[in-house]
């Protein structure tokens, strides 16, 4: 990832309206719901699970499992890392978790709470639950989002759970078939499960940090209830990173925890800024088949010939369209790269705190806000196309301009978490989408116009017309391209 | 808050649980705990009021997670619908920056938005800081010429259930009694016919259900002066005070906010429901009790009688589908009675019901309605409900959203009786939309198709046929099974 020259605008004002954040605790917790028979347990207040809660339930429509460690009054103040010890007994002792994360709040990081601390007291206390590994991470929603502190967990797994290559004797390639896969936020259960078959097309055993494809793709299981995770990368198989072939990286965000899993294993690894559009996936497939040695199966080069295809038939949609995207980093650097790709023009682009890969969106700028600062955007750059979460539904029907849900949450599209943006296939589907949203837009639609002169009896309404009937659609193209 | 502040809220005479020591505001236990916190409460009481710039002072996550996901319904404005929160970032609780941030965003709320008032939530992190948000609310009201009002509730203060009270408290201390009720509208004058003013609290016109209610109480000429809160506005809220009469709508949440206007004001309430025919009556039958009005009382009785006889006549035919259906109602507090009559109304069985956060009069009711071998739940974890469905043969379970996902994962039809549900089931009229969509899960197809195993599953086909042909064969005693195995084998290939 080069250096990019986007301009970053800062947030300048005290009230966020219509907010765009979700916290990076809640993100945190997400990728703990990767792994089979775990639970997240937030270090905070009891409030702050119960939102987490309700938040990931609504969207993916599935029973969440996720705990507390009910700080009160007395703990706010007087120091909660007895909360920790003590919730991590009661979850381990009932539910045998696989493993157990924490990640902390606001409040906790506020008070001065030292998780690190109390996991090696919970350690002390309680060593008959010393097999269960506990991963603690520092991630107050003062800071960051959900994107960052999904990443930020993954990468307290990492460091606790891969060992040095030297001391444990794992070897890059000891398991000829292995791939790691460090995998973002952003992408859906959906797209993991496509990015799982096009590995394997190639031989290969993807073992995907975290899966929430097999966790939390909304299935039926035989079993009517579990207090825990009931899919995700086995546990077991985090301290055999080391043993594989290669890491395969997607998403900006993931970058640091790659490096410390290339730091500790010597795994080379191949990164990937997103997965959408020719270019991005033909990035990956090139380097499956550089990693297997073996050649690009017959379905991919069809998948991607069907592309191209779409992709002409969509450009006549697509080009010069004006696009407001509002998204976590890697998401909006994803969406606005596939959109460029096709001829047309992220003109407002918000996010909702910084990041690196933002200097390298595909827009002129990226603002660091909200969702009212979408809409100013999009009023000021005259948009005509909203990409966001649910939450924009409410201004997409205010100003009349149509709405493509992504990212989180999606609480009033069922299906939307499962959506699948990536690999060829699923690039298609997404153009084909956009384009269908804008053939409903009539854009360049001329209104008829009848001749005051005209001998034409039952078409007109009254012999004399109003005067703007003259005159060229608000909404064709080429009246917007004189204004900007 | 203070401690003693906290321990003054949990302390609430009017509420039955006050003498146990097993309280509804029990300590929480880490890593075994459901449910919200104070803040939660506090904004669910008080977000409805749809005129308000309902401000969240604290990091994201408390607004970030929430906002906008109530199916609370207005019936113009929509203000209540955005989110806004400081959304305090790492320099503004370090550098202690909060009460400053806090104070522009109410000047850029009421400079963008025009509200009647502002409400400050105080959260947790800004709590622990120490931001003085009264201080800094009145500071605002005072230069901005807006009502700014504090509601002090930051999560670690305690339950859901607490911030109810903290919300309840802050409109009696800061908003009611500030302004006198408008004179009835001349049109709305019905010839004969004395207005009477009310108040219902706890009410939260989820899913628009309060708009079953108006049209009744409109015929009755009681006019609701303010609903706390659904469909509220502010300046409802300041006339809360000169009620006649104060109905507590199926929660116990907001009592002290009855109880304190009777305190200052005289004002008599009651506790009612609005869901089943038999309590709709009864609420209208207390209003116009307590009211103590004769010509008010009769009227009440023919409405009563004309609406009963419709709904009947309306449900019999639903009544057909869902008559001895087993239900198992798991919901909080006065709903775990209040909607048992409706379900009986309907026909239907309740096997059990939770009590978790019921008060001994709300058990004394549940034993009314359905005797004494009635099954009470109190802890109503995922586990030992899906057991009692099980063991109690129940056909629909009844709860709400949180458990929604839990019981669709066991196949076990569903009704979402809470907060985030899309459907109002209020009032008569109500009866008919809960009727149809308790038929509608039950009745669904859908059941068995998730419940069947898949046709290849459980035995091989081929030892299966082979089995059930040696079944056959050795009834009539005529061949080795040997034989039968490979005659079983070759009609298998054969299909």
């Amino acid at each position: 990832m080069s250096e990019g020259k986007t301009q970053i605008d800062k947030r300048n004002k005290a009230l966020s309206v219509s907010p765009l954040k979700s916290s990076s605790t809640i993100g945190a917790a997400l990728a703990f719901l990767g792994f089979n028979r775990s639970i997240p347990m937030l270090h905070g207040s009891q409030g702050c699970t119960a939102f987490g809660k309700v938040f990931f339930v609504r969207h993916f429509r599935e029973p969440i499992p996720l705990q507390t460690t009910a700080m009160d009054q007395v703990s706010s103040v007087m120091g909660s890392e007895d909360n920790v010890v003590e919730g991590l007994k009661a979850i381990c002792e009932k539910s045998a978790p696989a493993m157990v994360g924490v990640p902390t709040t606001g409040l906790a990081e506020t008070q001065g709470s030292d998780i690190h601390m109390a996991v090696g007291d919970f350690r002390k206390k309680y060593p008959q639950f010393g097999h269960i590994p506990v991963i603690a991470v520092s991630t107050p929603d003062y800071s960051g989002c959900t994107e960052s502190g999904f990443a930020a967990a993954v990468n307290a797994l990492i460091d606790v759970m891969v060992p040095l290559a030297d001391v444990a004797a794992t070897r890059p390639g000891l398991r000829k078939k292995q791939v790691t896969v460090l995998v973002g936020s952003f992408l859906t259960p959906g797209d993991l499960e496509v990015l799982k078959e096009m590995i394997e097309s190639f031989g290969l055993r993807p073992v995907l940090v975290p899966d929430l494809s097999d966790s939390l793709d909304g299935h039926l299981t035989d079993s009517d209830f579990s207090p825990l995770t009931i899919g995700g990368t086995a546990v077991s198989e985090i301290s055999e990173l080391g043993n594989s072939l290669a890491t395969i990286v997607v998403g900006a965000s993931m970058y640091k925890a790659a490096d410390l899993l290339a730091q500790r294993t010597a795994v080379p690894d191949w990164r990937f800024e997103h997965l959408m559009g020719l270019e991005a996936v033909d990035a990956l497939v090139h380097a499956l088949s550089e990693i297997s040695g073996e050649p690009v199966p017959e379905r991919l080069e069809r998948g991607r010939a069907q592309l191209q295809d779409a992709m002409l038939d969509t450009h006549f949609m697509l080009g010069m369209t004006r696009v407001a995207i509002a998204a976590d980093p890697d998401l909006l650097y994803g969406f606005s790269h596939l959109l460029t790709d096709m001829g047309a023009k992220t003109v407002a682009a918000v996010a909702p705190a910084n990041a690196p890969i933002l200097k390298s969106v595909a827009a002129e700028k990226v603002k660091l806000g909200d969702l009212e600062d979408l809409e100013k955007l999009a009023v000021e750059y005259d948009a005509e196309l909203l990409i966001s979460n649910s939450h924009a539904a409410e201004l997409s029907r205010r100003m009349s301009i149509p709405l493509l849900r992504v990212g989180f949450p999606q609480y009033d599209l069922l299906g939307g978490f499962q959506r699948v943006w990536i690999g060829y296939q699923g690039t298609k589907q997404t153009l084909f989408d956009l384009a269908n949203i804008l053939l409903d837009l009539e854009r360049g639609e001329i209104h008829p116009y009848h001749s005051v002169l005209s001998q034409k009896r039952s078409s007109t309404p009254s012999s004399i017309q109003t005067p703007e009937l003259h005159h060229v659609s608000e909404t064709s193209p080429e009246h917007r391209g004189q204004q900007h | 808050m203070k401690a003693k502040d906290i321990a003054e809220l949990l302390d609430e005479p009017a509420c039955a649980h006050n003498k146990k020591s097993k309280s509804g505001c029990a300590k929480p236990k880490p890593g075994a705990t459901a449910g919200g916190c104070a803040f939660d409460g506090a904004q669910i009481a008080l977000l409805p009021i749809a005129d308000v710039a309902h401000i969240v002072h604290g990091s994201i996550a408390c607004a970030g997670s929430s906002w906008d996901n109530r199916g609370t319904r207005s019936s113009g404005e929509t203000l209540y619908r955005i989110g806004m929160t400081t959304d305090l970032t790492e320099q503004d609780v370090i550098m202690g920056r909060g009460e400053k941030r806090l104070f522009h965003s109410i000047k850029q709320a009421v400079e963008d938005h025009n509200p009647q008032a502002v409400f400050v939530y105080n959260t947790c992190v800004p709590a622990l800081v120490g931001d003085d948000v009264g201080a800094v609310c009145k500071a605002a009201e005072e230069r901005w010429g807006v009502p700014v009002v504090p509601v002090d509730a930051a999560g670690f203060y305690g339950t859901k259930n607490l911030g109810n009270r903290i919300a309840g408290e802050a409109m009696v201390r800061y908003v009611i009694g500030n302004r006198e009720p408008d004179p009835i509208p001349e049109n709305a004058v019905l010839p004969g016919v004395k207005i009477h003013d009310v108040n219902l609290i706890g009410e939260y016109n989820i899913a628009g259900e309060l708009w079953h209610i108006m049209p009744l109480l409109d015929e009755l000429g009681i006019r609701v002066l303010c609903t706390l809160s659904g469909d509220a506005r502010f300046r409802e809220v300041q006339t809360m005070h000169r009620a006649e009469v104060n109905m507590m709508v199926c929660s116990k949440a907001m009592i002290n906010v009855a109880r304190k206007l009777k305190d200052s004001f005289g004002t008599r309430w009651f506790e009612g429901s609005f869901y089943g025919v038999s309590d709709v009556s009864q609420a209208l039958r207390e209003f116009a009790r307590l009211i103590e009005d004769d010509d008010l009382t009769a009227r009440t009785e023919a409405l009563i009688a004309r609406e009963e006889k419709r709904i009947d006549e309306a449900l019999e035919l639903w009544r057909e589908k869902l008559r001895g259906k087993r239900v198992l109602l798991y919901t909080g507090g006065v709903k775990s009675w209040s909607v048992i009559s409706a379900l009986q109304d309907l026909g239907m069985h309740v096997v059990a019901t939770g009590t978790k956060k019921s008060t001994e009069e709300d058990k004394a009711r549940i034993r009314e309605l359905m005797g004494d071998d009635v099954q009470m739940i109190e802890d109503g974890n995922p586990r030992s409900l899906l057991n009692l469905v099980r063991d109690q043969k129940v056909d629909v379970l009844i709860a709400g959203g949180r458990n929604m996902y839990t019981a669709l994962k066991a196949r076990i039809p569903f009704l979402d009786i809470n907060q985030e549900r899309d459907f109002g089931y209020a009032g008569y009229t109500g009866m008919i939309e809960l009727a149809r969509q308790l038929a509608l899960t039950l009745q669904s197809p859908v059941w068995e198709a998730v419940r069947k195993p898949a046709p290849w599953a459980g035995k091989h086909s081929a030892s299966a046929r082979i089995e059930s042909v040696a079944e056959d064969i050795s009834a009539d005693n005529m061949h080795s099974a040997e034989t039968v195995a490979s005659e079983a084998h070759t009609a298998e290939l054969s299909v």
